[in-house]
């Protein structure tokens, strides 16, 4: 187990070794320190200024001794200060997972949940009416855009029947009413798309011999659905889960910067749209360190639900 | 770059791009696999119709593209010849309303025109004729992307599940790397360095896309590699480059096909979050993704301006909905056992 562990870890360094020298050419080869300067500065800034910063900055060293500093950075995750808020990394990105977690948390597993729900009815009543207009309905789920999950959200339910705040956050108990909305927006907008694939990995389950066989022995077919087939297809689901997360990214940063909410995601968005340089590159580099981190926890999660798999 | 912007160059990409796919669709239907695929498509319902409406987005796309000089230094496309009388407005105005929506409501603004039928945008353009100008928008887009995407791994996708070994180890090492960072940061990535502009989002989502369908065509090539007629070229002397073009490339091109499709709607989709993001089409761009983005602000005005937001959503959501139910129809046609 141990061993196996080690040799994980060992294969994701070659990879993070490869997005740190691709965030160096995008952010160090591609973008011109002219460029960088006046992202930093403000189009405004004068040029005595600019060319103070690149000097400042180190962006006047030959290719690879700016390599040399930007690995050093990124390994021991000394990132720069915000441009924008002048506040260090560390301290923005800790202050913010907790809020993030408030959303993400129950928005992931309300959705898994009820993509659950729908996939094993579909399966249920596979190859009926019922299924085809589930399947049609999640195909037009998928089409629309989250942000009009979200600006219909606030519109109708938030501020046309009031039942919610349309944004802010609390922390303690008295948050959970700034909570209900976002979190539901975030299960329900990736529904169409999971309950879809759910459906597909059920399917090719119902067809193996198990199944005959426990229908043979007369169990009902709710139980066969919902306790043999399920479990088995829960191995499956787990790696399509996870490779969801990169997109989980992608809804939590809007839903975050809809509602207001202080998490990460918000930012993110934040510092896409100040162009805040420093802040961009911090999140692409923990973004992809997140990612490997829940690919190698896969691994295990797929050995703890099947006794078949060794890890060796 | 300013060649690029030149009407003629667009009319010519045009003309060049929509004619290039054509060929390619009736090239490869020659193929026994491809006409039984059509075969069966033909009774889908559903795929034909998603068909017709695709093909009728990319007709208004392709009329707003091609662009004809109208003297002085001005051109027109040719969707201006059929809505282009439609006069402007101060600002916005209701669907069918005959005046312009104030907050004060003092004195009625009669409009300049009689009637609209989506109403009017803030800077008073007609709703309905900049919802069909946004297809080009998407066209460009998603046709520049997938120029981009699609030989990138299709090429890759091949060599790899073709020549295994240290080629496959590279190819996989490069796409994991790819894969490893969440798509929409590098994309912002991309964007934040090369700047805002319809060239740039190709750009990066031509370079973010092309991971999925490396991974679909590696698999299936290397499928294909085991069969007999790959064994049979080998051993007649056949050159790799003719065993890649000639034998691999036909037979992995519905996989092709299936994921251009469905690699759009995703396309047109991302488009509208990178515009929210404020890295998407510049500003004064007709496209959907920036009218869904003013359309936050404007649903919590008052009175409401919903039109704006409707006319956007509805007409993306026709896209992308026809689009992936085309994708799916066409899945089913080129492999009936697992559709």
């Amino acid at each position: 187990m141990l061993n196996y562990l080690i040799r994980r870890l060992l294969y994701a360094v070659p990879i993070l070794l490869g997005v740190i020298f691709l965030t160096f050419l995008l952010f160090r080869v591609v973008n011109t320190p002219e460029h960088a300067a006046i992202n930093a500065l403000g189009p405004k800034s004068s040029v005595a200024a600019r060319e103070e910063w690149i000097e400042n900055n180190g962006r006047n060293l030959p290719l690879y001794r700016q390599l040399a500093t930007h690995v050093k950075q990124l390994g021991t995750f000394d990132f720069q200060p915000s441009t924008v808020t002048k506040r260090p990394m560390g301290e923005t990105f800790l202050a913010g997972v907790g809020p993030s977690l408030c959303v993400t948390l129950p928005g992931f597993i309300l959705g898994l949940w009820l993509a659950l729900v729908f996939s094993l009815y579909q399966v249920f009543v596979r190859h009926s009416a019922a299924d085809r207009t589930i399947t049609l309905f999640c195909v037009a789920m998928m089409s629309v855009p989250t942000m009009v999950y979200i600006i219909f959200g606030q519109a109708v339910v938030a501020l046309g029947l009031g039942w919610f705040p349309v944004s802010g956050f609390h922390s303690g108990l008295d948050g959970v009413r700034f909570l209900v909305l976002p979190v539901c927006i975030m299960a329900i907008a990736g529904l169409g798309y999971d309950a879809r694939m759910f459906r597909a990995v059920f399917l090719e389950e119902i067809a193996q011999d198990y199944v005959r066989t426990a229908h043979a022995k007369g169990l009902p077919a709710t139980r066969v659905l919902g306790r043999h087939v399920l479990k088995n297809g829960l191995i499956a689901l787990i790696t399509l889960t996870v490779g969801q997360l990169p997109k989980l990214i992608m809804g939590t940063l809007l839903i975050e910067s809809f509602f207001g909410i202080p998490g990460i995601g918000n930012v993110m968005v934040l510092g896409i749209q100040t162009s805040d340089e420093p802040v961009v590159l911090a999140c692409v580099f923990l973004g992809s360190l997140f990612y490997l981190a829940a690919l190698i926890l896969t691994d295990f999660l797929y050995a703890a639900a099947d006794p078949r798999i060794r890890l060796s | 770059m300013d060649y690029l912007s030149h009407w003629l160059t667009q009319d010519l990409l045009l003309v060049l791009g929509l004619g290039g796919v054509a060929t390619m669709l009736t090239r490869a239907a020659r193929s026994e696999r491809w006409s039984r695929a059509w075969t069966r498509f033909r009774g889908d319902r559903t795929g034909i119709i998603a068909l017709c409406v695709v093909c009728l987005y990319l007709f208004i796309g392709a009329l707003e593209t091609f662009r004809v000089p109208v003297g002085g230094g001005d051109t027109k496309s040719l969707l201006d010849f059929v809505v282009g009388n439609i006069p402007d407005e101060r600002s916005y105005s209701a669907p069918f309303a005959n005046q312009v929506l104030t907050d004060t409501k003092a004195q009625p603004d009669p409009l300049n025109s009689s009637r609209h039928l989506l109403g009017t945008n803030q800077l008073g353009k007609d709703v309905f004729v900049q919802t069909l100008k946004a297809c080009r928008t998407a066209l460009i887009i998603g046709g520049f992307t997938s120029a981009i995407y699609i030989p990138l791994g299709a090429l890759f996708g091949i060599l790899a599940g073709y020549f295994r070994r240290w080629v496959d180890d590279l190819i996989q090492y490069v796409y994991s790397t790819l894969a490893s960072i969440p798509e929409i940061l590098l994309l912002v990535s991309i964007l934040f360095v090369l700047g805002q502009g319809l060239g740039s989002i190709s750009i990066a989502l031509g370079v973010t896309g092309w991971v999925g369908l490396c991974r679909l065509i590696r698999g299936e090539t290397m499928r294909q590699s085991e069969r007999s007629y790959i064994t049979a070229a080998r051993a007649l002397g056949q050159s790799h480059w003719n065993i890649i073009t000639r034998h691999l490339l036909p037979n992995v091109m519905h996989l092709v096909l299936i994921n251009f499709v469905l690699g759009f709607s995703g396309i047109v989709l991302t488009e509208a979050i990178l515009s929210y993001l404020g890295v998407g089409c510049p500003v004064g761009t007709a496209s959907w993704g920036v009218m869904i983005d003013s359309g936050r602000s404007e649903l919590s005005r008052d009175p409401v301006v919903w039109w704006n937001l409707t006319a956007a959503t509805t007409a993306l959501f026709g896209l992308v909905l026809s689009l992936n139910l085309l994708g799916d129809s066409l899945r089913k046609a080129f492999d009936p056992k697992r559709g």
